[in-house]
């Protein structure tokens, strides 16, 4: 099979596992980098500089896709055929949504205090119970093929992600 | 396909700046910056319009800053790209700006001129000492910008490029071109800071070295803060000291020279004084002393450390992680910028290279690889889109299309469907910024969607696709997929410079008769088609036997041979036909090149992984 046709965890040289060798991930991507990457074919023919961008863009999409843990489960998922749907299925359980709220809620007011070092704190503590998800995730996926499951755990780092991606916001904002 | 192995291309880099410009290539295995006839690595961005169509450009033209204000831009860098509100105060600047649409123009007396015509004249000049010097004409150059440049910044630097007739290999951001000049040299591995200031710009981009792969993982800046700026410091306080109000540009431009050489005396001194007489005879005579300037400063450093605390947080670093920093930049010969970074970092910064020079140098040693001058394949440069790009959505608010930080080239596609029935064009707002609002980002301009086959409101699924190349320049395409329609769309772009505009530039620098042009577009055509029969049966020579059949190599032979046959030929069109012919003859063959060289690094690096 042509490698541009392959998986991305084809591509990268990797088992299509939750769980993955960060080393090889790195590696196999900067070697494909370093033979298609448009910087090779800066003087090649106008074939050649078409394909190593359509290269090069699709190297990019798998490790992008394969570094962050949300999106290379996601992907799994879809590699299973099963949808995430992270933008219509919205129910949680109670406990965290009580936990989004209350991270919402510290969040606007240290925003409101402009107190930095709260903010951080509070990304810490997201950190923390993103990788307890994603511990989560290793046995649903890896191990139980609890396809379901590890669906919801999505829902849920996404959720998290989102969270997480306006306190960064925020933090940006104050210090301008 | 890769080029001959035998033939030295003539390759320079070329650090176009916001006060000073340079050009660099790789002589003996070193990179060095080229001089002028009088012996000058810097040539001053300040180009100066004389009667006559006659233009001045470097020091010739620096000499004319306060004796013809009107007629003489620097700093032109700071309008590439821009319209007049993006600039902001312009009461400090001696010219007739006028607004035109995408960005703003100067009228001079050789006419209104675009920014990208003014950096051409900057560019003209350093080629035309590039091929003094190297004796032959350049085949590509290399041509860094601000990390934090915006696409429209980025097409204005390109256009410029072209108008000075210059083959633009790649864009390289200004950090990243540091690096490899640092990088090379020293050897380095780990995670390092780029803190590049210069005239109008200040970046920051943190990159991980390892084994010649420079990897940006984040970058930040503002690209409307540089050392000009510590200058106009200098100056309001000149003008505060002294109670001087009202100046004429004449005197605007000779307060602001005295400011800039009091703030490169206080790099090695403990006070400046400051004589200047003005032009209504007043004399100004003050001392400046390197406190007060440091005072002075303060807020404008301040202003450097927010891009690096936001570079930080992308790249998910703190900095303990950090091995080095390198300075980058004239204005980072200020002592209190130095000992301002120190502090934050906790270590001192890396100077052991010329500030001015480092960019050229390092954009000297890409453009060497990019010719393919270089066997050894151990450097690659893997860059990032230093702003978000977006779409307006409902309410005046940007959708993120692209993130920022993500690694180039990239392409993201969104699809979108019609509203009404039997619609056949749509228009697509892209954005690019960070801010919520559309009114606080850039716009890159409305793209006009048209040829959507008529159907039912809801029917159709239009996916526009969204490609940053490696020069971070964006394209947009779209297509129509619905089950038996497939159109392809029209896309028109609207910001900057229109192609109509490049050509009546293009032909406007010509004095030259119509015969010269086609001469010239007839000699083009040529070397494209020698150096693309050349590469082919190189790669022919190579793998042709083992990934093509008989038949496949026939047809591919029978093209090469179609275009000898017109090596003679009168007209660069056909010549041009028979090029894009053989191209496209090729796709097969060059995509199973790929693709086994692929494979084949990959079963390299398992056997690596093995010994170990």
């Amino acid at each position: 099979m042509s490698n541009f046709l392959k998986n991305h965890f084809e591509l990268l040289g990797l088992a299509p596992r939750f769980a993955i060798d960060q080393t090889v991930l790195d590696q196999s991507y900067r070697t494909i980098q370093a033979e298609v990457h448009p910087d090779r074919f800066a003087a090649g023919s106008s074939t050649e500089r078409m394909q190593s961008m359509q290269w090069a863009t699709q190297a990019n999409e798998a490790y992008r896709t394969l570094k962050n843990p949300t999106a290379r489960a996601r992907y799994l998922l879809q590699l299973q055929g099963v949808d995430t749907e992270e933008e219509n299925n919205t129910a949680m359980p109670t406990e965290f949504l009580m936990l989004q709220m209350e991270w919402r809620e510290q969040m606007a007011d240290a925003s409101h205090d402009q107190d930095i070092s709260t903010l951080d704190a509070l990304l810490q503590e997201m950190r923390g119970k993103a990788a307890e998800l994603q511990a989560g995730l290793q046995i649903a996926l890896d191990q139980e093929q609890a396809w379901q499951t590890a669906a919801e755990i999505v829902r849920k780092l996404s959720f998290i992600d989102k969270i997480r991606h306006d306190v960064e916001h925020e933090i940006t904002r104050l210090e301008d | 396909m890769s080029t001959a192995p035998h033939q030295h291309r003539l390759a320079v880099g070329i650090d176009l700046g916001t006060t000073n410009s340079l050009v660099a290539t790789i002589r003996s295995g070193q990179s060095t910056v080229l001089l002028d006839e009088q012996g000058h690595a810097l040539l001053p961005s300040v180009v100066h319009y004389l009667e006559a169509g006659k233009v001045e450009v470097g020091y010739a033209a620096q000499l004319q800053q306060s004796l013809d204000p009107h007629n003489t831009i620097v700093s032109a860098k700071r309008f590439l790209g821009r319209g007049l509100k993006d600039i902001g105060d312009t009461s400090h600047l001696p010219y007739r700006f006028v607004e035109a649409p995408g960005m703003v123009q100067v009228e001079t007396r050789a006419g209104i001129k675009s920014p990208v015509e003014i950096s051409a004249e900057i560019l003209k000049s350093l080629k035309s000492r590039a091929e003094k010097a190297l004796g032959g004409e350049l085949t590509g150059v290399v041509i860094t910008v601000p990390a934090y440049f915006d696409d429209a910044q980025r097409q204005a630097t390109k256009d410029a490029a072209r108008l000075a007739g210059l083959n633009v290999l790649r864009l390289l951001n200004e950090p990243t071109a540091a690096a490899v000049a640092y990088g090379l040299d020293n050897a380095s591995e780990g995670i390092y800071i780029i803190y590049d200031l210069g005239g109008g710009t200040f970046d920051v981009s943190i990159l991980r070295l390892s084994k010649g792969v420079f990897e940006v993982l984040s970058t930040n800046g503002d690209s409307a803060l540089g050392g000009d700026d510590f200058d106009r410091r200098i100056f309001c306080w000149i003008l505060e000291q002294s109670g001087t109000q009202l100046l004429n540009p004449a005197d605007t431009r000779l307060l602001l020279t005295k400011a800039r050489e009091a703030k490169e005396w206080l790099t090695e001194h403990a006070s400046a004084s400051i004589t200047a007489l003005l032009s209504d005879g007043a004399l100004i005579n003050l001392s400046l002393s390197q406190q007060t300037f440091q005072d002075l400063s303060k807020q404008l450093i301040q202003r450097t450390l927010t891009p690096v605390r936001k570079a930080l947080r992308d790249a998910q670093l703190d900095i303990s992680e950090i091995k080095g920093i390198v300075m980058v930049g004239g204005a980072t010969r200020m002592p209190q910028i130095r000992q301002a970074v120190s502090q934050f970092f906790g270590q001192e910064p890396l100077t052991n290279l010329d500030p001015d020079k480092v960019v050229a140098l390092g954009a000297a040693i890409q453009a060497n690889v990019l010719a393919g001058n270089r066997s050894d394949d151990d450097l690659l440069l893997l860059d990032v889109i230093p702003l978000s790009l977006g779409l307006e959505t409902m309410g005046g608010l940007v959708e993120k299309v692209i993130p920022r930080n993500a690694t180039l080239p990239l392409a993201r596609a969104q699809d979108f469907t019609t509203f009404k029935d039997g619609q056949t064009a749509m228009s697509i707002h892209v954005l690019q910024g960070e801010r919520e609002l559309v009114t606080d980002c850039r716009s890159l301009g409305q793209f006009e969607l048209r040829g959507i086959p008529p159907m039912a409101a809801g029917a159709a699924r239009i996916r526009v696709t969204f490609q940053v190349d490696a020069d971070g320049l964006l394209s947009v395409s779209a297509r129509e997929q619905t089950s038996d329609v497939e159109a392809n769309i029209v896309v028109k772009p609207s910001y900057g410079l229109s192609e109509d505009a490049i050509i009546g530039m293009l032909q406007s620098s010509f004095s030259s008769a119509a015969a010269d042009k086609e001469a010239r577009a007839l000699a083009e055509a040529r070397v494209d088609a020698a150096r693309l029969l050349e590469a082919i049966d190189a790669a022919l020579v190579k793998d042709g036997d083992t990934l093509l059949s008989t038949e496949e190599k026939q047809a591919i032979v029978s093209e090469m041979s179609k275009l000898r046959a017109l090596a003679s030929a009168e007209d660069s069109t056909v010549i041009h036909k028979a090029v894009e012919s053989l191209n496209h003859a090729t796709e097969i063959f060059a995509a199973r090149r790929m693709d086994a060289s692929v494979s084949q690094a990959l079963a390299g690096q398992t056997l690596n992984t093995l010994e170990i």
